[in-house]
């Protein structure tokens, strides 16, 4: 039955020039396919990332996101008394009423303005996020016109230096720390006292976008939102805080999917076609030996095998060539907005070993489909014609 | 021409080989025509915008509102001929996922700044007239089946606690610019104002303003926003086209994105039909080595092989061309308002053909030159 693997080596070796139609057409279409997948994948892995399982984010009911909820210094009150949230240190409950707003800044790399997220938060977050640590600086002091930036706002958007004022809403801030928050989505965010960002920005300061709770664990979670329904006085909904920003991504991840999969799917039929051609002349050119191989005693499934085990070669150096090709993207920041939002996110390409492990079945698949029609055709040509024909 | 049977002769010769060179290549002309598609959209709306109108939104940014009075005192700037204020709704119809632009307008002068969005005169006279009315873009309209007298119940949680306002569908907008926005849906000022907490009455989100000339843009923009300098509420005034411009810019680099893909789909394209050309030729140069021997000129035999390959591109590029006619609607259905509207127009199909010319011809070139250059007799020896 077996016909040596080494023979289909080296008859792709021999003919690397027609196989090389389909390893570029499969290397192309497998990069593009990988690309656009790890497009999707950098922008929702910075979005959840920013979430936590033991947080819980409240906002008005009804509310899509955090531009659009609205919650009064009231709720908070009442909110910050309800079981399952954490206490702080000094006891306080770990409770952050935000104010959440954008405002343009240039980006360093066009010059042109993006928004940027600008986000009044309570003097205890880094508690309650405690993924965020700050890495140059410190905290801003509550009460003062200070700032501090995430890591990527400080790479991306001009003017937010450590030690730099900047003019932001009605009032100037000096930057006084730079934030590392884990690639999460927070850092291409600006953040300030709450009681302050407001007001600058001409809202009244009793009125927040959202609250951000952390929860004494994460099976907390039930105990919050269920008291939190039931109190008549509130009309909120309450969110795990991973939950909400998964679903924040959802948008331009679902574009970048279809667009991404249909161009890749359209791609990939081009591609069989290149396998499909440069298979069907392997045979073709083939004849003689095919059929001596037949004469010698191997039958017509072997012959398949053969043939298929050559297209699964050629398909599989395509899908490496294209995964090879494309990992440079991995880490490269850019940018997008967040289509919920409207706020400038800055991110990566994710290029994951999974991801890369997907390209190459995805090689394979149209090897498969590219490789089995000229092997059946090799399989059954007749053995004394092909053997007579020059 | 005397020589097209022995060119379809040949063609047909490897039936298979012929079927999926052809195919290979309508399927790259159908994506690259597809990414031709996308991309005008995501830069239509700057390409489309009015020369003469401007858009005054808050500096601190756009989500700011500013006092409605300015409009008064924009108005009566030298060079500003109509002046029309809107806000930002964000209602949820039915499900998040179905997001569609919501202004609410200014139904007196609405009109003669947006001059290219065309309401009939008696849909828009009811509009005026009906307090919860509302006015919806003909590509809205028919993404979720409304016609005119349909009620409408939007979620908002933007002003206030959350509730669903309800407008009747008086009217339908088309645009008279070919692919122009027909996504908007507009509400009335008047309910609008009456429905929402008072530190939202007496304030609007941006003015649209039309010039008397494109010419006068730098200066009124000037005198607009030296105007309200220093003031609680500075303005920023750009043209629609910087505004739309800017806007676009932050989706994040498509452009680019798209144009990469674009050229990796044209370079797996060129090899792979210029690969075929040269296997196919090279299995003839007997066949060719004969044509020269009986006295045809190198010449001819260059032309014989560009003839070839330029009636594969061509088959292969109407072919793609063809498809994606037939695609991009459903497509554009299918992502259901995720992008602007998809529109394939004679230039990016006249660029199609064009670039189907040009691929044809580099695939034939090099194996047509070799042809051209190969000496008979060592061919003809050649088994």
């Amino acid at each position: 039955m077996a016909i040596p693997v080494i023979y289909n080596f080296r008859s792709v070796k021999a003919r690397w020039s027609s196989a090389i139609v389909a390893v570029v057409g499969i290397a192309g279409t497998v990069g593009v396919f990988v690309a656009m997948l790890s497009l999707a994948r950098g922008f929702k892995a910075t979005l959840v990332s920013s979430g936590s399982e033991d947080n819980a984010i409240i906002m008005r009911a009804g509310a899509t996101s955090e531009m659009t909820g609205g919650v009064t210094i009231d709720t908070v009150k009442i909110i910050q008394d309800k079981p399952g949230i954490a206490r702080g240190a000094d006891g306080s409950p770990l409770v952050t009423p935000e104010v959440v707003l954008v405002a343009p800044i240039p980006l360093i790399s066009t010059g042109t303005d993006a928004n940027v997220e600008i986000r009044g938060v309570s003097k205890n977050v880094l508690e309650i996020r405690r993924n965020i640590k700050i890495v140059e600086g410190r905290m801003f002091t509550p009460g003062l016109n200070e700032i501090v930036v995430g890591k990527n706002a400080n790479a991306s958007y001009s003017g937010l230096t450590l030690g730099n004022t900047i003019a932001l809403g009605s009032v100037h801030w000096k930057i006084v720390g730079i934030f590392d928050a884990g690639d999460s989505s927070f850092d291409s965010d600006v953040w300030g006292d709450a009681h302050l960002i407001g007001p600058a920005f001409n809202r009244p300061d009793i009125f927040f976008q959202s609250i951000t709770v952390h929860l004494t664990s994460a099976s907390a979670f039930q105990e919050l939102k269920d008291a939190a329904t039931a109190d008549p006085r509130l009309n909120v909904d309450v969110t795990r805080e991973i939950d909400y920003y998964s679903k924040q991504s959802n948008r331009l991840t679902t574009l970048i999917t279809v667009l991404g999969g249909l161009v890749a799917g359209v791609m990939a039929i081009g591609a069989v076609f290149g396998a499909l051609n440069t298979m069907y002349s392997a045979v073709a050119e083939r004849g003689r030996e095919i059929a001596t191989m037949r004469a010698l005693g191997f039958g017509g499934p072997s012959v398949v095998l053969s043939f298929v085990i050559e297209a699964l070669l050629i398909a599989f150096v395509g899908g490496l060539v294209g995964c090879i090709a494309v990992l440079p993207l991995n880490g490269l920041t850019t940018g997008a907005m967040n289509l919920q939002t409207f706020s400038h996110v800055a991110f990566a390409f994710k290029i994951t070993t999974e991801l890369l492990a997907k390209g190459i079945v995805f090689a394979l698949v149209m090897g498969i489909i590219g490789g089995l029609l000229p092997a059946m055709r090799a399989a059954s040509m007749p053995v004394a014609s092909a053997l007579r024909e020059l | 021409m005397k020589f097209s049977r022995l060119i379809f002769a040949n063609l047909f010769r490897k039936k298979i080989r012929l079927l999926l060179t052809v195919g290979s290549f309508a399927i790259a002309l159908f994506l690259f025509t597809f990414l031709a598609v996308v991309r005008g959209a995501f830069s239509r709306g700057t390409e489309l915008a009015g020369a003469d109108r401007l858009v005054v939104i808050n500096r601190v940014g756009l989500i700011n509102t500013m006092p409605l009075s300015y409009g008064d005192k924009i108005r009566q700037i030298k060079g500003v001929k109509y002046v029309t204020h809107n806000n930002w709704f964000g209602g949820v119809y039915q499900d998040e996922k179905n997001f569609f632009p919501q202004f609410v307008i200014d139904p007196e002068n609405q009109r003669q700044v947006m001059t290219e969005m065309r309401v009939p005169d008696d849909q828009w006279k009811k509009f005026v007239g009906d307090r919860q009315g509302a006015i919806a873009g003909r590509n809205l309209a028919n993404r979720f089946h409304w016609k005119v007298g349909d009620r409408i119940p939007l979620q908002n949680a933007l002003y206030g606690s959350t509730k669903t306002w309800e407008f009747n569908l008086d009217g339908i907008y088309t645009n008279d610019k070919e692919g122009g926005d027909e996504s908007q849906f507009w509400l009335q000022w008047d309910y609008f104002y009456e429905n929402v907490p008072d530190q939202i009455k007496g304030q609007a989100g941006w003015w649209v303003l039309k010039l008397d000339s494109p010419d006068e843009a730098v200066g009124v923009g000037k005198a607009i926003d030296d105007g309200f300098a220093n003031s609680s509420y500075e303005t920023k005034t750009e043209t629609e086209s910087a505004f739309q411009a800017g806007f676009a810019k932050q989706l994040g680099n498509i452009q680019l994105l798209i144009t990469t893909i674009g050229s990796v789909v044209f370079f797996t394209l060129l090899l792979i039909t210029g690969n075929t050309m040269a296997i196919s030729i090279r299995e003839r140069t007997g066949e060719l080595a004969v044509l020269k021997a009986i006295g045809y000129s190198d010449r001819f035999v260059l032309f014989f092989v560009l003839a070839e390959s330029l009636v594969i591109a061509l088959c292969g590029g109407l072919i793609g061309l063809g498809l994606a006619m037939l695609a991009i609607p459903v497509v554009a259905a299918s992502l259901n308002g995720l992008l602007p509207p998809l529109l394939l127009s004679a230039a990016s199909l006249g660029m199609g053909v064009v670039l189907a010319v040009a691929v044809g011809l580099a695939s034939g070139l090099l194996p047509g030159i070799s042809a051209m250059r190969m000496r008979v007799v060592e061919a003809l020896r050649r088994v």
